[in-house]
C-alpha cells in the first residue's frame, strides 16, 4: 500500500513559486493629507462654489484613498503580480481567443493626433480617424465576405444585439418582425440573452450526434415565424458546419436569416468567407480574433457585417467617401435601426485592430489561422488517449475533452482546471459548451510555441496521472496560489459589493 | 509572420504527429467550394515601422495644435502618467475576465476598489464592474428600472445627452408597451432645467422611471431632489445620468436618485474619437438583484483569508441565458482600471479641488465670452460647460475660429433646433486664460453682416 509520500505529484516544469507581496485595499493604506496630484497653477480667479452653485455645492467627497505616487504605483503593480496573463504563458480559454496582444498597436492608440481625437472635432480636421474606420471597414468586409458594415457595437454580445436588430428591421420592413430565434443548445449564453432583449421567443435547438446541426429537424423547426438562426461557426466544440449551405437554404427558403456568431473566426480567416457560404449577418470580436487586448474583461468591439439586403437598416451614422475624396458621416438614413451606441464604437480598439491587419497582410493571416488550427489538432493528439472526446469530428481551433474518464475519481473538470494552475497554465474553460457534460474546451491560439504546448501536455498528462494515484492533490488545487478555493456560495448569499470603513 | 512562434520545421513536425500529410487535410471539413483559394485582398504585411507611419500620417490628418472647447459628453482632462504606466502592465492588459479567481486576484480586488469608489462619489450603495459606455448604460438602468416596477412606461428628460436618447430609443423601439410611454420625453424651460410641471403632468403610474442627466447635455445642474419628489410619489424610479464624472468632485451628488448611471471617461480616459470608454450602473442596495453586468464581492477562501470574486452571476447571461438581466458579458474592465487608479491619484481632496478648477475655469470663459453673444440659461448652476447664443451661424463662427486654431463649442441646432445658432463650450482644468481670451476675440469680432438667416 503507497503512504503519503509515496502518491504521485507532478513535476511542475514550467513554473516555481515565488514571493508576492502583500497588499490591502488603497482605503486600507490611506491617511489624511498625502496626495498623489499636483494640479498646474489656476490662471483664472478661483471659483467660489457656494457663490456658483448654492445648496447644490458639495462639501464631503466622501472616503476616496488618500495616498502618495510611490504608494499608488506599488499599490497597483502588486496587485497586477497577483494576475495570470497571455503575456505570461498559454492561456487556453475555449471561445475566448487569447492570443498575443501586439505591443505595436497600444504605442499607435496612444499617438496625440489619435487619442486626443475628439468625436465632435469638424469632419475636415477628423480625416484621419475616418480613414482608419473606412481603411478597417474594407479590411473586415474582404475578410468576412460580407457586404457592408457597422463597426459601432461595443462587444460581442453587443454586436449580437446590432444584428438581431437588422434582422428584425428587415422582417419588419417587409410587414412582420416574426416571432422567433432559433439557437443551438451548444451556444453562448449572449445568444438566447440577446434573442430575449430584441422581443424574440427563443427556440433552443438540440445539437446533433457529431455536435452539430441536425439539418433534417432545422427543416422541420424552421418556419414563417422564424426570423433567423443563430449559428456560431465553427461551433463551440470547435467543429465547422460542413453543411452550412443546406443551413442557409432551408433558412433563405421561409424567409428567415443566418445569423453567424463570428467569436470563432479565429479558425477561418483567409482560409473562408462566411459571406460566400450563406451567412446574412454576422459579428465580429475585434478582442477575440484580430488581437485587442482583453484587459481583465473589456474593452471589447463587435463590428456587425452583412449582406445587402440587411445595409439600409445599419445603426447611423455610416462613413462614406465624396466625390471629393472627403470622408464623412451620414446621418440621413432613414430605415436604419438608430444608433446602439453614442459616437462611432470602440475607436481605439479599431486603431488596434487594424494595426494587427497591417502587421499580417493576407499571407500573415492565413498562417495565422493555419497556426491555430495546428496547434488545437495537436493537443487534441497528444491527450486524446487520456481525455474523453465526446465528439470525434475533426477539430478546427479548438478540442473539446470530457472528464468522464476522470470523473470515475471523483474528479470533475473545474478540479483539473484548478490544478493546472499550479502547473503554471490559465485553465482552459470549464463546463461549456453545456451539451458536453463535464467540458474541457481548450483553445490555444497560434501564439503558442510548440515548447509551450509541450508544457500543457505534460502538465495535462501529470495531472491525468495524479487524478489516477493521488486525486487529493487535484481536488484540493490550486496549492501555490496567494489564496486557495474562495467561497463563492457566501459571496453570493451575503454580498460585500463594497468596502465600508469601519468607523 | 513575427506574431508566430513556429518554423516551418516545427510546423512540418507537428503535422507530422497529427498524423496529417499537409495542413490543407485539417482543413479538409470545409466544402471545396467555399475554400478562399485566393490571398485576401488587404494591404500587404507591413514592418513595425511601417505601421507606425501609417498610423501617424492618419494622426497628422486629424486636429493638430488646436486649442478645443468642445465637451458635450468626452471631455478632455489631464490623464496623469501612472495611469498608463498601471494598463500597460501586460498582468493587467493581457488577463482575461477574472472568472478563476485564485490567479486574477490583482483584478478583481481593483474593481472591488472601483465600485467602492464609484459608490462613495454617486452616494448609491452598490456599483457595477463596468457598462459599455453611459449611452448603453442609460437603456440598462431603464430596462432594470422595468423587472424592479414590473412597468414599462419611460420618461426621459430632452436635457439628457442626445445620443443617449438616440441609444434609449433603439432599445425600445420594438418593445410593446402597454403604458404607451415609449421613452417619453420631456422638454425645459428658460433655466435650462427640465420642465417640471411638464414632468409632473408626464409620469402616471405606469410609469417605470424618470430618466434625467446632471448636469445636463447644457452644463445646467438639475433640481435632482424636485425631480425625484415627482417620480417617487407616482411609485416611479429616478434614473439619474452622469456624463461629466469630474462634477461629482463638487457638485452634490445625486443620492435621491434610484440608480445612478455614469460615463467614467473623464476620469483618465482619453477622447478617443468616442471610445473605449467606461458606462457604470450604481443603485440603491434593495436593486442589486436586478442589476445587470458584472459585481465583485468580498468572500474568503478555505483558509480564512481575504479574496475577491466575481458573483451574482444568477442575473446573467452565461447562466440564465435567455432569462439574464441583460445580453452584456464582455465590459470596459481596462478603462475602469484607468479609472480606479484615476480616482485614487486625485483621491479625496484631489477630485475636489480638480473640481474647483474646472468650476473656474467655465465660470471665467462663460463671463469672457458671454458679454459678445448671450448666455443661455445664465442663471442657473452649472459646472464646466455653457450655451452661447450668437447672432452669427455656428458654422460661420467656427470657421473664423479654426482660423485662428480653436475648436469652438459645438452647435445645438442638430437636436435642438428651436435653440438657433447656440453653440455648446466645454473648459476644464486645460484650458488656459490665453486660449479663453483667444476665443472671446474671435467671437466679439463677428461681422455685422453676419446674422443668421
Amino acid at each position: 500500500m503507497a503512504t503519503e509520500t509515496e502518491k504521485f505529484v507532478g513535476k511542475t516544469r514550467k513554473v516555481t513559486s515565488h514571493l508576492t507581496q502583500n497588499e490591502g485595499l488603497s482605503f486600507e493604506k490611506s491617511a489624511p493629507g498625502k496626495k498623489a496630484y499636483r494640479l498646474a497653477e489656476l490662471d483664472v480667479p478661483a471659483a467660489d462654489a457656494k457663490a456658483l452653485l448654492g445648496d447644490l455645492a458639495r462639501e464631503d467627497t466622501g472616503t476616496l484613498p488618500e495616498l502618495s505616487e510611490i504608494e499608488i504605483i506599488r499599490h497597483f503593480t502588486r496587485l497586477s503580480t497577483w494576475n495570470y496573463a497571455i503575456d505570461l504563458g498559454m492561456y487556453p480559454l475555449g471561445s475566448c481567443t487569447m492570443k498575443y496582444n501586439p505591443r505595436v498597436n497600444e504605442f499607435v492608440s496612444r499617438l496625440e493626433g489619435i487619442a486626443e481625437a475628439h468625436p465632435y472635432q469638424p469632419e475636415a480636421l477628423s480625416q484621419g480617424s475616418l480613414g482608419i474606420l473606412r481603411l478597417l471597414q474594407k479590411c473586415l468586409l474582404e475578410i468576412t465576405g460580407m457586404e457592408a458594415i457597422t463597426l459601432q457595437p461595443a462587444a460581442g454580445a453587443h454586436g449580437e444585439f446590432t444584428g438581431i436588430l437588422l434582422a428584425r428591421a428587415y422582417h419588419q420592413a417587409k410587414g412582420n418582425p416574426r416571432k422567433n430565434v432559433i439557437i443551438p443548445d451548444s451556444a453562448h449564453g449572449t445568444n438566447p440573452a440577446t434573442a430575449a432583449i430584441c422581443g424574440y421567443e427563443v427556440i433552443n435547438f438540440k445539437s446533433n450526434a457529431r455536435g452539430g446541426i441536425d439539418v433534417e429537424a432545422l427543416a422541420q423547426a424552421v418556419n414563417e415565424d422564424t426570423a433567423a438562426l443563430m449559428l456560431t461557426n465553427p461551433s463551440t466544440i470547435g467543429v465547422f458546419e460542413n453543411e452550412i449551405h443546406k443551413i442557409a437554404d432551408i433558412l433563405h427558403a421561409k424567409g428567415a436569416l443566418l445569423y453567424m456568431d463570428g467569436a470563432n473566426m479565429n479558425a477561418l480567416c483567409g482560409k473562408t468567407r462566411p459571406g460566400d457560404f450563406g451567412v446574412d449577418v454576422m459579428h465580429l470580436n475585434l478582442h477575440k480574433t484580430f488581437s485587442t487586448p482583453h484587459g481583465g474583461g473589456g474593452p471589447g468591439s463587435g463590428p456587425v457585417a452583412c449582406k445587402k439586403i440587411l445595409e439600409p437598416f445599419l445603426p447611423v451614422p455610416v462613413v462614406e467617401e465624396g466625390k471629393d475624396g472627403q470622408l464623412r458621416l451620414n446621418y440621413d438614413r432613414p430605415q436604419s435601426v438608430g444608433r446602439v451606441r453614442a459616437f462611432y464604437g470602440n475607436f481605439g480598439m479599431f486603431v488596434r485592430a487594424l494595426a494587427y491587419i497591417l502587421a499580417n497582410g493576407p499571407d500573415g493571416l492565413r498562417q495565422t489561422t493555419e497556426d491555430a488550427v495546428l496547434n488545437a489538432n495537436y493537443i487534441r493528439k497528444k491527450l486524446e488517449d487520456l481525455y474523453e472526446l465526446p465528439y470525434n469530428t475533426a477539430s478546427m481551433h479548438e478540442v473539446v475533452f470530457s472528464d468522464r474518464r476522470q470523473l470515475r475519481n471523483g474528479v470533475r473538470t473545474g478540479d483539473i482546471a484548478k490544478r493546472l494552475i499550479d502547473y503554471g497554465f490559465h485553465p482552459y474553460t470549464v463546463s461549456f459548451p453545456l451539451i458536453v457534460p463535464g467540458a474541457l474546451m481548450i483553445e490555444p491560439t497560434e501564439s503558442e510555441s510548440r515548447e509551450e504546448l509541450d508544457l500543457f501536455v505534460d502538465a495535462m498528462r501529470q495531472i491525468a496521472r495524479e487524478v489516477e494515484e493521488n486525486p487529493e492533490m487535484v481536488l484540493e488545487a490550486p496549492h501555490s496560489t496567494r489564496v486557495s478555493r474562495l467561497d463563492e456560495t457566501t459571496a453570493a448569499r451575503k454580498p460585500v459589493l463594497r468596502w465600508k470603513s469601519r468607523d | 509572420m513575427r506574431y508566430l512562434p513556429k518554423s516551418d520545421a516545427e510546423r512540418a513536425a507537428m503535422l507530422r504527429d497529427i498524423g496529417a500529410s499537409s495542413i490543407d487535410d485539417l482543413f479538409a471539413i470545409i466544402p471545396e467550394e467555399y475554400r478562399l483559394a485566393r490571398d485576401l485582398e488587404i494591404p500587404r504585411q507591413m514592418g513595425e515601422s511601417e505601421i507606425v507611419d501609417h498610423f501617424k500620417a492618419a494622426a497628422a490628418k486629424n486636429a493638430n495644435g488646436y486649442a478645443s472647447f468642445l465637451g458635450a459628453g468626452v471631455y478632455r482632462h489631464y490623464r496623469p502618467v501612472l495611469i498608463d504606466t498601471i494598463v500597460q502592465r501586460g498582468e493587467f492588459l493581457t488577463s482575461y475576465t477574472p472568472y478563476q479567481a485564485e490567479i486574477t486576484q490583482g483584478t478583481l480586488q481593483a474593481i472591488f476598489e472601483f465600485q467602492t469608489m464609484i459608490c462613495e462619489l454617486t452616494g448609491m450603495d452598490i456599483a457595477n464592474a463596468s457598462m459599455y459606455d453611459g449611452s448603453t448604460a442609460a437603456p440598462e438602468a431603464v430596462m432594470m428600472a422595468m423587472r424592479v416596477t414590473g412597468r414599462d412606461g419611460v420618461v426621459v428628460a430632452r436635457t439628457v445627452h442626445p445620443e443617449y436618447r438616440e441609444v434609449m430609443h433603439t432599445y425600445a423601439q420594438h418593445r410593446e408597451v402597454s403604458s404607451g410611454q415609449v421613452a417619453v420625453e420631456v422638454g425645459y424651460v428658460e433655466n435650462g432645467r427640465v420642465d417640471l410641471a411638464a414632468l409632473e403632468a408626464t409620469v402616471t403610474n405606469e410609469t417605470a422611471c424618470v430618466l434625467v442627466q446632471s448636469p445636463n447635455f447644457f452644463g445646467v445642474i438639475e433640481d435632482v431632489a424636485a425631480i425625484a419628489e415627482i417620480a417617487h410619489k407616482k411609485g416611479a424610479l429616478l434614473v439619474v445620468a452622469i456624463a461629466e464624472a469630474v462634477s461629482l468632485g463638487i457638485v452634490k451628488p445625486p443620492v435621491e436618485a434610484d440608480v445612478v448611471i455614469m460615463e467614467a471617461q473623464s476620469f483618465g480616459v482619453a477622447p478617443s474619437f468616442g471610445g473605449p470608454f467606461c458606462g457604470v450602473i450604481a443603485a440603491k442596495e434593495k436593486y442589486v438583484r436586478q442589476m445587470p453586468g458584472r459585481l465583485v464581492g468580498q468572500t474568503t477562501d478555505t483558509k480564512g483569508r481575504r479574496g475577491f470574486v466575481l458573483t451574482l452571476s444568477t442575473r446573467e447571461q452565461h447562466i440564465r441565458r435567455e432569462k439574464a438581466t441583460s445580453n452584456i458579458c464582455t465590459n470596459q474592465a481596462l478603462v475602469a482600471l484607468m479609472a480606479t487608479v484615476f480616482m485614487t491619484v486625485y483621491g479625496k481632496e484631489g477630485i475636489k479641488e480638480l473640481a474647483l478648477h474646472n468650476l473656474a475655469k467655465a465660470d471665467y470663459a462663460a463671463k469672457t465670452l458671454g458679454p459678445d453673444g448671450k448666455l443661455l440659461f445664465g442663471s442657473s448652476p452649472r459646472f464646466n460647460e455653457f450655451v452661447l447664443q450668437t447672432d452669427e451661424a455656428p458654422e460661420a463662427l467656427n470657421a473664423r475660429l479654426l482660423e485662428q486654431k480653436i475648436i469652438g463649442g459645438v452647435a445645438l441646432k442638430r437636436w435642438y433646433p428651436e435653440l438657433g445658432n447656440a453653440t455648446l463650450w466645454c473648459a476644464t482644468e486645460l484650458t488656459s486664460r490665453e486660449q479663453i481670451d483667444a476665443a472671446a476675440g474671435v467671437v466679439a469680432s463677428a461681422p455685422a453682416s453676419a446674422v443668421a438667416r
